[in-house]
């Protein structure tokens, strides 16, 4: 988010309005302080509104079951033991669920980005009739629901052969992640200036070894804010998931989450919210080290809703 | 020079892979799908062609109107939800933290990034009752009333599914408009200011009229969004109580994979993407961005 230019607008109304006078000096200290303290208040009230929801998972994760059923559950564990989280990681098969999440995860966004910024690259910079329409149908693509591909796609896969293995969740995956890294791209490519590749053109360079040496590192970091998106949707996804994965040892994380509970006979609440912790704290981490990339990218990303 | 970016074979190694997936992924299933409405059956048993009568089954079906008013009343209660309590945090971070707005728009930004899975499991020992209470009726205690069963009655379930999708959703919302807010340029404020223009009267009539394109596209954005609500329902609720809060996704994942109807599926699913395709419409419309500038 850059800071905006001055537009004409602006430029037309500093000169009606000029000489402005600058505000008058600071006022007195006490009052500024007592007006600002609503502000405070309510950016207070809103951060633990936010955030203490996720404290006190953390918090229930350590306790027993003991403490769960007894105690209040706004209570402070009686001690930090990660005992829960050995449960989980292994009784509960949190371990598997996270490796299959990965297994799956892994090749598509690769597929995705690839075939993705190709895409884009080709669809904007080079030149050729009917690009605008190819365009226009990715677009579409954006806006069908998910719901209204799962049965033909069951169907296929279930007849080549793919049902019980990963392979329909990553193919699943690319070809839902593919519209919006397409239409993404494309935005992205339209800002570099077109004389770079038509320099290069003059230069001698196939389209692609251009592609590679040039249009691929001057949107090194839009491919990253576009890779992150579509991690966040693809590791967050359930509907995919859960559909095309009827096996126990190949439930991806949220799948395996969803049914955790139903496992423990609801009243394991150590394990489950040992489980939870585990689950959310992969894209909180991320999002720790990469939020203003993952701010930009979702919010570039909200056409899809 | 432009027979080089116009070159064949560049073009159809670029595109080639990304077209084929995409053609054979999305928009082959969506033609099949279509087919599949006219028959009666499933993948592992057969089909049988019967016409239009899944689509003569849609007109006295009491669930698919119960489920489509449930998607639709939840798109309009958590687009007015998420968009007006995100504009409102958006005028807080430019008007009131200013500068200081970054680290509380990344905090509370942050739930957007959470499974949703996880976050509605959380929410569910939230609002627990049995077998003992959760964060939420703990708190209506302190306030001297009883505990609630939150998701004993259709009307509460859907309730904490609200809380809890504007309780993930509004930074992100907020962060989106935030951008349009900042757009404005500061001359125009300055000058309102200057002609005495202060506080809710600024915001009434300097930057809601500013900012109105910007909001027009959250709205729609977030009804698209909202209309194919799926994990966050069936993680939290499941559906229930009975089938209150089935959502048309959730009834077409039912009706296909529980009960083995997929013509039917196929039906529930038409709908719901004629309902998307009615909201795309109207993004092309009057959304003024990016989206237009590709229909060139």
């Amino acid at each position: 988010m850059s800071a905006p230019a001055p537009t004409s607008v602006d430029l037309v109304r500093t000169t009606a309005t000029a000489p402005a006078p600058t505000p008058a000096g600071p006022p007195p200290r006490i009052p500024r302080f007592l007006r600002r303290l609503p502000v405070r208040v309510l950016v207070a009230v809103l951060l633990v509104i936010e955030i203490y929801p996720l404290v006190w998972l953390v918090l229930g994760s350590f306790k027993t079951q003991n403490e769960f059923l007894t105690e209040p559950s706004w209570a402070l564990p009686s001690r930090i033991t990660f005992d829960n989280y050995v449960v989980a990681w292994t009784e509960g098969d949190v371990s598997s669920y996270i490796r299959n999440s990965l297994l799956a995860t892994a090749p598509a966004l690769a597929f995705i980005i690839v075939f993705g910024v190709a895409a884009g690259f080709a669809l904007e910079v080079l030149v050729w009739r009917g690009r605008n329409k190819v365009l226009l149908a990715f677009l579409v693509g954006i806006m069908v629901p998910g719901q209204m591909i799962l049965l033909p796609l069951f169907t296929a896969y279930f007849k080549v052969g793919l049902a019980g293995t990963l392979w329909p969740l990553i193919i699943t995956y690319t070809a839902i992640g593919l519209p919006l890294t397409v239409f993404m791209m494309a935005t992205y490519f339209r800002a570099v200036p077109r004389e770079v590749f038509e320099a290069a053109a003059l230069d001698g360079a196939s389209v692609l070894r251009s592609f590679w040496t040039i249009g691929f590192p001057m949107v090194r970091n839009a491919v990253l804010t576009v890779a992150l998106v579509q991690f966040f949707f693809i590791w967050n996804d359930l509907l995919i998931a859960l559909t095309f994965i009827t096996g126990r040892d190949l439930r991806t994380i949220q799948v395996g989450l969803l049914t955790f509970s139903g496992e423990f006979g609801q009243t394991a609440y150590g394990p489950l919210f040992a489980a939870i912790c585990i689950n959310v704290f992969g894209t909180l981490l991320l999002y720790l080290f990469l939020n203003q990339q993952v701010m930009k990218g979702l919010t570039a990303g909200s056409v899809k809703g | 020079m432009h027979s080089v970016l116009g070159d064949r074979k560049a073009i159809v190694i670029l595109l080639g892979p990304a077209l084929l997936v995409y053609s054979l992924v999305m928009l082959a299933p969506v033609l099949w799908s279509l087919g599949l409405t006219l028959f009666d059956g499933n993948a592992l048993f057969g089909f049988d062609y019967v016409g239009f009568h899944n689509l003569a089954t849609l007109a006295h079906d009491p669930q698919i109107l119960s489920s489509l008013g449930f998607t639709v009343k939840y798109a309009v209660v958590i687009t007015v939800g998420q968009v007006l309590l995100g504009y409102l945090l958006s005028l807080l971070y430019v008007f009131a933290l200013r500068r200081a707005s970054g680290i509380v728009r990344t905090l509370v930004f942050f739930p957007v990034v959470l499974p949703t899975v996880a976050v509605a499991l959380m929410f569910q020992q939230m609002f627990a009752i049995a077998p003992r209470d959760g964060l939420v009726n703990e708190l209506l205690h302190v306030f001297g009333v009883a505990s609630v069963d939150w998701f004993g009655s259709p009307d509460t379930a859907f309730w904490v599914i609200v809380v809890m999708d504007v309780w993930r959703s509004m930074g992100f919302y907020a962060v989106l408009l935030y951008a349009g807010l900042v757009d404005i340029p500061e001359g125009i404020l300055e000058s309102a200011r200057l002609d005495g223009a202060n506080g809710w009267r600024l915001v009434r009539h300097i930057v809601l009229p500013l900012s109105l394109p910007v909001l027009l596209s959250a709205v729609i954005f977030s009804i698209n969004g909202t209309l194919k609500v799926f994990d966050s329902v069936l993680a939290l609720t499941g559906g229930g109580p009975g089938e209150s809060t089935t959502p048309l996704t959730l009834y077409m994942f039912q009706t296909a994979f529980t009960y083995g109807d997929y013509g039917y599926g196929s039906t529930i699913a038409l709908v719901l993407t004629m309902l998307s395709l009615g909201v795309t419409l109207l993004v092309f419309r009057s959304s003024r961005n990016d989206i237009t500038e590709v229909e060139r």
